[in-house]
């Protein structure tokens, strides 16, 4: 229990570190800006290395092919639904054909 | 900026939230179901997942834990790998900070995908705040039911990888990133940053690298434009 208290309050720490640095700093436009572009970059890092890395090794070409169908899809500005089921089939029928 | 993200439409933030909280409530269930096969007493994923709802810090201290690494090496690995939440918390912290409440439960539910969501509504603030809370709120009760059926179910959940719900979330992320990519230096500090992340991701702890990302961030930062205002 206390394990499970102590990364509950770890992870709450974090979270709370954000909002709290932002409150002490004058955000004027520019800094408000470029922290949103720097959460962007944080969320693609994120998409870049879930796609192509899983266990500190390449992830195999399934993930990073259903991941690419989803991009393509966003790019076509198709429907989020579509796109999220669209990456997961692509990446679950190339494991089931075989090719990780 | 997409037609999806018109203010009077908010009922397709509703629409993607919960058809997300299907893929995140089956992760809940792998969550349940390998810590409990792991050996670990029913209630320590439920409260877990209720406690921390933080789907990656906890799979990664179960990971070390069920690996013999020890629990200090789990909260270490499962706190670490959380680091990507403080530019979050930078970036859409405001839509929460009103009342106590608000920030209390705004601050436990800042995830990814709310982020995301937020992010993806730009400079609709009254929409950042919809995306913000409905993402959360939906997501969180997808992620707790999800830990319950899987501690229940043990073996009988199927691997989420079977499914490519690991192609899902990145997926999800990326067309709520697009918006906010057509903008060039954006899309600049993004491609740098992922570059960055891509190279040190072999060698450096989960969740290090996508840190590391924010360098990118440099590419574009001394441009002065006239959008420069001290508020």
């Amino acid at each position: 229990m206390t394990a499970v208290l102590a990364l509950a309050v770890g992870v709450f720490l974090v979270r709370l570190t954000g909002p709290v640095l932002r409150n002490r700093i004058n955000v004027s436009e520019r800094t408000e800006a470029m922290m949103k572009r720097g959460a962007t970059v944080v969320l693609a890092a994120l998409v870049i290395t879930g796609a192509l890395i899983a266990d500190g090794g390449f992830a195999g070409w399934a993930l990073p092919a259903g991941v690419l169908v989803g991009g393509l899809l966003a790019w076509r500005r198709a429907p989020i639904l579509v796109i999220v089921v669209a990456a997961a089939a692509t990446t679950a029928l190339l494991r089931l054909a075989g090719i990780s | 900026m997409s037609p999806r993200f018109l203010p009077n439409r908010d009922r397709d933030v509703y629409r993607d939230a919960g058809a997300m909280a299907i893929g995140i409530a089956i992760v809940g269930a792998s969550f349940g179901a390998l810590a409990t096969t792991a050996g670990l007493p029913w209630w320590i994923p439920v409260a877990m997942s209720f406690l921390t709802f933080a789907a990656t810090s906890q799979f990664a201290m179960l990971a070390v834990i069920t690996a013999g690494g020890g629990v200090i090496a789990g909260l270490v690995a499962g706190i670490v790998i959380h680091l990507r939440h403080i530019p979050y918390g930078l970036a859409v912290g405001d839509l929460y900070w009103k009342h106590w409440w608000t920030r209390l439960l705004g601050t436990h539910m800042l995830i990814d995908q709310s982020t995301a969501f937020a992010l993806a509504a730009g400079e609709d603030r009254r929409r950042a705040k919809t995306a913000f809370w409905a993402t959360s709120v939906i997501l969180f009760i997808a992620w707790n039911v999800g830990t319950v059926i899987g501690v229940l179910a043990g073996g009988y959940i199927a691997d989420p990888a079977v499914l490519g719900l690991d192609a899902a979330f990145p997926a999800l992320l990326l067309a709520l990133l697009v918006p906010a990519l057509k903008d060039r230096g954006t899309l600049l500090a993004a491609l740098v940053g992922a570059a960055i992340a891509l190279a040190t991701a072999p060698f450096l702890p989960t969740g290090i690298p996508v840190l590391l990302a924010l360098a990118g961030l440099a590419v574009t930062w001394p441009r002065r434009g006239g959008t420069e205002t001290a508020r």
